[in-house]
């Protein structure tokens, strides 16, 4: 948990297994034939990222590896494709983190942007390398609807964190 | 400001260097890029994960299916009944061909027998049900759900009711992958129906095939169908394959070309049928006969090299 600029209230420690949970959840979100329409995000870089700059110190490069070699394996591309994209995706998110977090939401989005076109961009690369076609322009619509769900995503992933533990009703806060 | 995060920063206890991870990592992708890209010798991991991830993904695909499953149960007494009724209508008008059918066959054997050919295969294949189409948007290629417990191998041809659809290239558990045959450079050995003319035929990757080296003069015309040639020994001969759409015949290119669209329904979702793997063919002959006196230096050398021979005896 970082501290932000504009935090009044105090938010609970994240809780491991809510992070594990919340990237399985945009594991499956991937599987969704949806993910073949133009300007569908890639849930997994979008929370991938999240967590990269919120949680730094637990997800790191190390998850971003191993949920890019299961993204792999599903969509039956050359092993490593997504894995690269997600490496570099989760050094940048954890580089920035400290300075993204200073910034009220819609430009923590604008942050992250180029951060997810980067992903786009080295699998298209990888894509390409690896005797693919151009995937077309529809392919870059993704990060700009994922940067713009960046503020709904915050305040979602962070619910958890926002409740009490235990509420004094003598002393509420 | 909520610096009260339970757990302080570790000071001493902090890990490798985040470049020296970044490193480690981004090699450790590209080691296994490059591996799976030339070697292809990761499928046993790929396997592996896949016995994972399989039933997660079916479990996703099934809103899709039941959605499917809604709209055919609400689709109405009408429709089924129409297309009831063209069913038996089709039936109706293949029925001559299909019932004088066993009698070609036999007379087909006995004359192929009288001159000498071989034989023809006999088709079979099990049906299969595409579950879904790989995320990946830089090729083209289904999942089906019959795999390894089916025994499906890689290499087997896939068919629907009106063409050929693709070729199994990777088998997993319970399931398999088909690339289709507008992946790109996926090629087909095709003939054209009309003439005979013999070709490969690529897949472009937009849903369009391209029919390559053929001269700017071949005899191909637009609406000629392709059939599979049987050169391969993968594709049995004589299935439809595609359609030619366009010609371009630049007399600034050495090659035409020639355009066509598949005729079955390849980018549909759909059921299909996997043909059995086809026979070895015979071996093929040696393909350069040395002369008596030359390479006997070599003779071990596998690589015909025609046309260096004779540079050699005129040297």
């Amino acid at each position: 948990m970082q501290p932000t600029f504009s935090s009044s209230r105090i938010l609970l420690p994240v809780r491991p297994w809510f992070i594990f949970f919340s990237l399985c959840g945009a594991l499956l979100l991937n599987f969704l034939p949806t993910s073949h329409w133009p300007g569908v995000p890639d849930w997994l870089a979008l929370v991938l990222c999240f967590w990269g700059v919120r949680e730094f110190r637990r997800i790191g490069m190390g998850w971003a590896f191993l949920f890019g070699l299961l993204m792999d394996v599903a969509d039956a591309t050359v092993l490593g494709q997504h894995a690269l994209a997600y490496v570099l995706l989760a050094y940048g998110a954890s580089n920035l983190a400290r300075r993204i977090l200073w910034f009220p939401l819609t430009q923590q989005g604008m942050h992250v942007f180029p951060l997810l076109m980067l992903v786009q961009l080295v699998e298209a690369l990888a894509g390409l390398f690896a005797g693919g076609e151009f995937p077309g322009l529809g392919f870059f619509i993704g990060p700009v609807v994922a940067a713009m769900l960046w503020t709904p995503l915050t305040f979602i992933l962070l619910l958890p964190q926002f409740q009490p533990v235990e509420r004094d009703h003598n002393r509420p806060i | 400001m909520a610096g009260l995060d339970h757990q302080p920063p570790p000071f001493f206890k902090q890990g490798p260097a985040p470049l020296a991870l970044l490193s480690f990592y981004l090699a450790l992708s590209i080691a296994l890029f490059v591996t799976d890209l030339r070697f292809h010798t990761l499928e046993w991991m790929r396997q592996s994960i896949m016995l994972v991830i399989d039933p997660a993904q079916r479990l996703m695909q099934t809103p899709v299916v039941m959605l499917a499953d809604t709209h055919e149960r609400f689709a109405g007494m009408q429709r089924l009944q129409d297309e009831n009724e063209k069913l038996k209508h089709d039936q109706l008008a293949t029925a001559p061909n299909l019932l004088r059918l066993s009698q070609l066959e036999t007379e087909n054997a006995r004359l192929r027998e009288l001159l000498g050919v071989k034989e023809r295969e006999k088709v079979n294949g099990q049906v299969a049900e595409i579950l879904y189409s790989a995320r990946d948007p830089f090729s083209r290629r289904v999942v089906v759900d019959k795999g390894d417990g089916q025994g499906i191998v890689a290499g087997q041809p896939v068919i629907d009711n009106a063409g050929v659809v693709g070729q199994v290239t990777r088998v997993f558990p319970m399931s398999a992958e088909v690339t289709l045959i507008t992946d790109k450079n996926q090629a087909v050995p095709v003939q054209v129906v009309r003439n005979g003319l013999r070709s490969v035929l690529f897949g472009l990757g937009n849903g369009q095939l391209e029919l390559r080296y053929l001269p700017a003069n071949a005899d191909v015309q637009e609406g000629d169908i392709l059939v599979t040639s049987g050169l391969d020994g993968i594709y049995l001969s004589g299935f439809p394959v595609a359609k030619v759409v366009a010609i371009e015949r630049d007399s600034a290119y050495s090659f035409a070309r020639i355009f066509s669209a598949p005729l079955a329904a390849v980018e549909n979702f759909g059921e299909v049928m996997i043909l059995n793997p086809r026979k070895a063919l015979p071996e093929r002959p040696p393909e350069a006969v040395s002369q008596p006196g030359e390479d006997s230096d070599k003779p071990g050398a596998p690589r015909p090299k025609k046309k260096r021979v004779p540079k050699k005896s005129g040297a």
